[in-house]
């Protein structure tokens, strides 16, 4: 079985995140794995460790800029087995379609080495949070779509989810291939142990730009982008806050504010 | 001529949701709206109050249960949508999935989670708030064709000055082999009153209610709110997941969020920053969710809410 794993590198959320002429700030001090990501990185490497030995390869995949290798490392050292890190400068600017383009042609890439059976994403990236690239991702690739995973099963050549909806609890199956976006709630993620951490060091991540991967530039970035973001500005903080100290009678403060307010 | 604004009707069987008329007031500032109802056939009120909103047809989609697959519903919308510039929709996780199958059949572009949306130069530019709601960002769509899934609570819904025709018209629509099997589906069984994503007042409490709910419900209760939770607490099985507010859970956008008990960690405040008025009750004065608060009290729960409670009933009068 191959396994390819998507991550994204994102701000870090406790950092302070802005934006800098219409995209999301990235560096590499405050920048990380998507944390979203840890859950599929996770469920391909329990899959893997369920199965005989040599049976199965993980690959972890990012699309981004030079600091985004940063993401396929945390995956290293999680102990996914190889590292792909595509890169270009004509990709920056990409909404989900092209990014999804990208990410499509670098699996396909992978596939040289033998059929890719899964493909599995986070939920959402913690920057956008818009949760469209997995279903992108599906479509481009052709390929069956399990969305929104907090239970995954795979036997038989094929994979089972169950999804949460606020209105149902959904179980949906397909043959493989498939991509399957999974929630935080599918597994516990694990911290990577040392040797890993120290193995991961020497390994390798393989760069590939567009033109290794037979995607014409003007397909994706900025140009081809559907979207543009035109303003970007941050809020200004709640203004007149108050914060008393229950003395008993902090419950009668609450309700007064409220009716002050005319919340209530 | 004017531009052709389809919204996706959300709809629980025969009751529209409230994001639903907000979606239809924005339409009728954009151009011409129509109401596209998938699932079953629509009962006459429905089609009555659509109409009472400014559609001007109500474009249905009998495709039943097929609609919970995404590509499906997005091949039957796009049969619906054919002379619509902009499509509006809810917000919702299912709602992303169907939007990105629509826009890769039609070629549109796409905005979620936005706070509204405008036509200017004929492009539509859309609003949204990011980054646990710290940043305002604004969108344009380049494609001829914008797809805008908006946040509930974020316009107002009026009905129409004259309402619209409502005219019922039936689509039919091709609809695609899928390679995904629907296994079963088991229904979440809701609680009464206003689903959490789309109420005006929720009322939340996490770890601080050690798991015991009835202040925060009685305080719901006489707010008129729904109740919402941490993670924390739907881990703890407190409550039921369906109750999680957060990155990873519902995003809400109410007038009035009271947060009890709750220490308000980053992936909580993702999910309830842009709410309007924020209200905290918490023991810690270090507690994060002050830093975000309009009012806070600093004590304990057990001793604030029951009298919070008592006043707001004194003045109800009950
Ligand atoms: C990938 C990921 C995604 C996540 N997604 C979400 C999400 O979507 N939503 C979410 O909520 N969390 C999410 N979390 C968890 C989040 O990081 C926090 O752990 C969680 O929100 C904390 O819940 P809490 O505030 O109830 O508990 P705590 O942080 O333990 O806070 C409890 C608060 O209650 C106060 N308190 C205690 N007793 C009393 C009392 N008697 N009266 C008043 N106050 C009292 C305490 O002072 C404290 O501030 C996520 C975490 C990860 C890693
Ligand atoms: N640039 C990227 N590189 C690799 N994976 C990505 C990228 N963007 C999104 N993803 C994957 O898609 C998931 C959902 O992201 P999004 O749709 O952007 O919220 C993430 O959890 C990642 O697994």
């Amino acid at each position: 079985m191959r396994i390819v794993v998507t991550v994204k590198f994102v701000p870090d959320l406790q950092s302070t995140r802005s934006f800098t002429d219409g995209t999301v700030t990235r560096t590499a001090d405050d920048g990380t794995m998507n944390e979203l990501d840890e859950n599929a990185v996770e469920a391909a490497l329990q899959l893997k460790e369920s199965l005989p030995e040599g049976e199965c390869d993980v690959y972890a995949l990012t699309v981004g800029g030079a600091d985004a290798v940063a993401a396929v490392r945390k995956a290293l050292q999680l102990g996914v087995d190889h590292a792909v890190h595509v890169c270009d400068a004509a990709i920056a600017g990409s909404d989900v379609f092209g990014t999804a383009t990208v990410l499509a042609a670098a699996v396909r890439e992978i596939e040289k080495d033998g059929a890719v059976d899964l493909v599995i994403t986070g939920m959402a990236a913690l920057d956008g949070l818009t949760s469209m690239l997995p279903t992108a991702l599906a479509a481009e690739l052709d390929i069956a779509q399990l969305t929104l995973a907090s239970h995954l099963e795979v036997a038989d050549g094929t994979a089972t989810i169950v999804r949460h909806l606020p209105e149902a609890h959904e179980t949906v199956s397909a043959a493989l291939p498939a991509l399957v976006s999974v929630t935080d709630e599918a597994n516990k993620a694990r911290y990577p142990g040392f040797k890993l951490i120290m193995a991961a060091r020497t390994k390798p991540v393989t760069t590939w730009s567009l033109a290794d991967i037979g995607v014409e530039p003007e397909t994706v970035g900025a140009m081809a982008a559907r979207t543009t973001v035109v303003d970007a500005s941050q809020r200004p903080a709640r203004e007149n806050r108050v914060v008393v100290a229950d003395k008993g009678e902090g419950g009668t403060q609450l309700a007064a504010f409220l009716i002050e307010r005319g919340l209530a | 001529m004017t531009a052709t604004v389809a919204v996706l009707v959300e709809h629980r069987g025969s009751d529209i949701a409230q994001p639903a008329f907000e979606a239809l007031t924005l339409a009728r500032t954009i151009g011409r709206p129509v109401a596209v109802w998938m699932g079953e056939e629509p009962p006459a009120e429905a089609v009555t109050a659509l109409g009472e909103f400014g559609a001007e047809e109500v474009r249905v989609l009998a495709i039943g249960e097929r609609a919970r697959h995404a590509k499906t519903a997005a091949v039957a919308l796009a049969a619906a949508t054919g002379d619509a510039a902009v499509v509006l929709m809810v917000s919702t996780f299912v709602n992303k999935e169907i939007a990105t199958h629509l826009a890769l059949a039609t070629g549109a572009g796409v905005v979620v989670d936005a706070a509204g949306a405008e036509m200017i130069d004929g492009r539509i530019e859309a609003q949204q708030t990011v980054f646990a709601a710290t940043w305002n960002v604004r969108t344009r769509v380049n494609a001829d064709r914008a797809i805008v899934a908006l946040r509930p609570n974020t316009t107002k819904a009026e009905p129409a000055v004259t309402a619209g025709a409502a005219e019922i018209v039936g689509v039919l629509a091709a609809l695609p082999q899928m390679r995904e099997t629907l296994v079963s589906v088991t229904p979440v069984t809701r609680e009464e009153g206003v689903p959490l994503a789309e109420a005006a007042i929720v009322v939340a409490g996490g770890r601080g209610t050690s798991g015991d709910y009835t202040l925060v419900r009685e305080l719901a209760d006489v707010l008129g709110a729904a109740v919402g939770a941490s993670r924390d607490a739907t881990d703890e099985g407190w409550i039921s997941h369906e109750h999680m507010i957060g990155q990873t859970g519902v995003t809400v956008t109410p007038a009035l969020y009271v947060a009890c008990g709750i220490s308000g960690a980053v992936h909580h405040r993702g999910g309830m920053q842009a709410s309007g008025t924020i209200v905290a009750v918490n023991i810690d004065p270090d507690a994060p969710i002050f830093e975000i608060a309009d009012f806070g009290v600093v004590g304990d729960l057990n001793d604030v809410l029951p009298q919070a409670i008592a006043s707001l009933k004194a003045h109800r009068g009950v």
